[in-house]
């Protein structure tokens, strides 16, 4: 076929495209994700913080810190979603929670006494915390690739991992309604650890699944 | 008016529906495209059509990714480069390590070349058109090379009006995906 040929078959019927139709699909995958992760959260694990009769002031620093870092994932999620965007601010976005609860769990470890600070850092859920976090990012995390797979992502495996970072802290969102921890060390390693998983998984899934 | 200018402006009116500006938008994209392959590809001048079809192909697929707030020339240039740099680790990985990546600039050098000699490809699109399924093909035959529209097309095969739209959209996808992975 020759190209002026190719070129007057794509043009020809050619239907308009909806303005918003790419971030329809994201926000669509991103809200159902959030949904599907509460969900799995209440019936595997049970929304204890909201049950007990006063809520502590920390279940709304972990609720806060996972909705501010997936806003910044959200946001890196839909530039590497179109081609020619760059990243640079995005990445600013993103790196701004951990390092805000980095310099709070740091102030806290100092603060401690030193045979406190053991207790500060682990728990008594440290074992499963990370992995309970990357479970209820599955489903967000199959979406978010499937909304990719609508997209052109030029940066496969980051794109990918952008929709993991996205799943991970909707995950830990979910998480936060559960888990009974309190300490800020506790949460700079390990809902951190647990949202990185799916980020990792996603980066790796991103380059094999996102080719167009 | 500048390239990025008039080239934005068809863009826009393609994708609220205007035909004949999307017809303009893609024949003066490809002969940036031409140009910006060629000189890429010197080695392998065979393969340049081919990968002007590519991105042709992959343009029109994915131009619901087109941000009208962004520069349309970066879009491009984008997905020239993705397509190019996919096309160097299908096909020349081994060679592909001599030649350094994108020693250019970028967006800018895409458009400051145009050739329009419209050459055949290596590859044979209409080949891989009839290997398609009948909902794929017979919408894109009908609707995309013999100009009918939808209604027409949906009355002539028995299919909806919605499963032409989609064969036409699902068909020039699957197209994509053969040149990518020939069967």
């Amino acid at each position: 076929m020759k190209t002026d040929d190719l070129i007057h078959l794509l043009a020809t019927g050619a239907q308009p495209v909806h303005r918003h139709a790419l971030a329809r699909r994201f926000v669509g995958a991103a809200l159902a994700g959030a949904v599907l992760a509460g969900a799995l959260m209440a019936l595997l694990f049970g929304p204890r913080a909201l049950t007990e009769d006063v809520i502590d002031p920390m279940f709304w620093g972990k609720l806060v810190f996972a909705l501010a870092w997936a806003a910044g994932g959200w946001v890196l999620l839909l530039r590497l979603a179109r081609p020619g965007n760059t990243v640079a601010r995005a990445l600013g976005a993103v790196a701004l929670p951990p390092l805000v609860l980095a310099a709070l769990a740091a102030a806290v470890w100092v603060q401690a006494a030193p045979d406190q600070r053991l207790a500060l850092l682990l728990g008594s859920t440290w074992r499963s915390c990370p992995f309970n976090i990357a479970l209820l990012a599955v489903p967000a995390l199959a979406l978010g690739l499937w909304a990719l797979r609508g997209a052109a992502p030029t940066r496969p495996a980051a794109a990918g991992a952008g929709a993991g970072l996205l799943a991970g802290a909707l995950g830990a969102a979910a998480y936060a309604f559960h888990c009974p921890e309190t300490a800020a060390p506790f949460i700079a390693v390990w809902y951190v650890a647990g949202i990185a998983l799916p980020t990792f998984a996603g980066a790796v899934l991103g380059r094999r699944l996102l080719r167009w | 008016m500048d390239t990025e200018e008039r080239l934005r402006a068809w863009m826009l009116q393609a994708l609220a529906g205007d035909a004949p500006a999307y017809e303009r938008f893609l024949k003066a994209l490809a002969a940036h495209l031409r140009a910006f392959f060629r000189r890429r590809l010197v080695q392998w001048p065979d393969a340049v059509e081919d990968l002007v079809q590519d991105t042709l192909l992959a343009v029109h697929n994915q131009r619901h990714t087109y941000d009208a707030a962004a520069p349309l020339t970066a879009w491009v240039h984008a997905i020239a480069r993705y397509k190019w740099i996919d096309w160097l680790r299908a096909h020349a990985a081994r060679e592909a390590l001599h030649e350094p990546l994108d020693a250019e600039g970028g967006a800018g050098e895409l458009f400051a070349h145009s050739d329009g000699e419209a050459a055949q490809a290596r590859r044979d699109l209409d080949q891989l058109l009839v290997q398609l399924p009948d909902k794929q093909r017979l919408p894109i035959l009908y609707v995309k090379l013999q100009g009918l529209s939808v209604v027409e097309t949906a009355r002539l095969t028995g299919l909806s009006e919605s499963a032409v739209k989609v064969g036409v959209h699902r068909g020039l996808k699957a197209l994509a995906a053969r040149i990518r992975r020939p069967a």
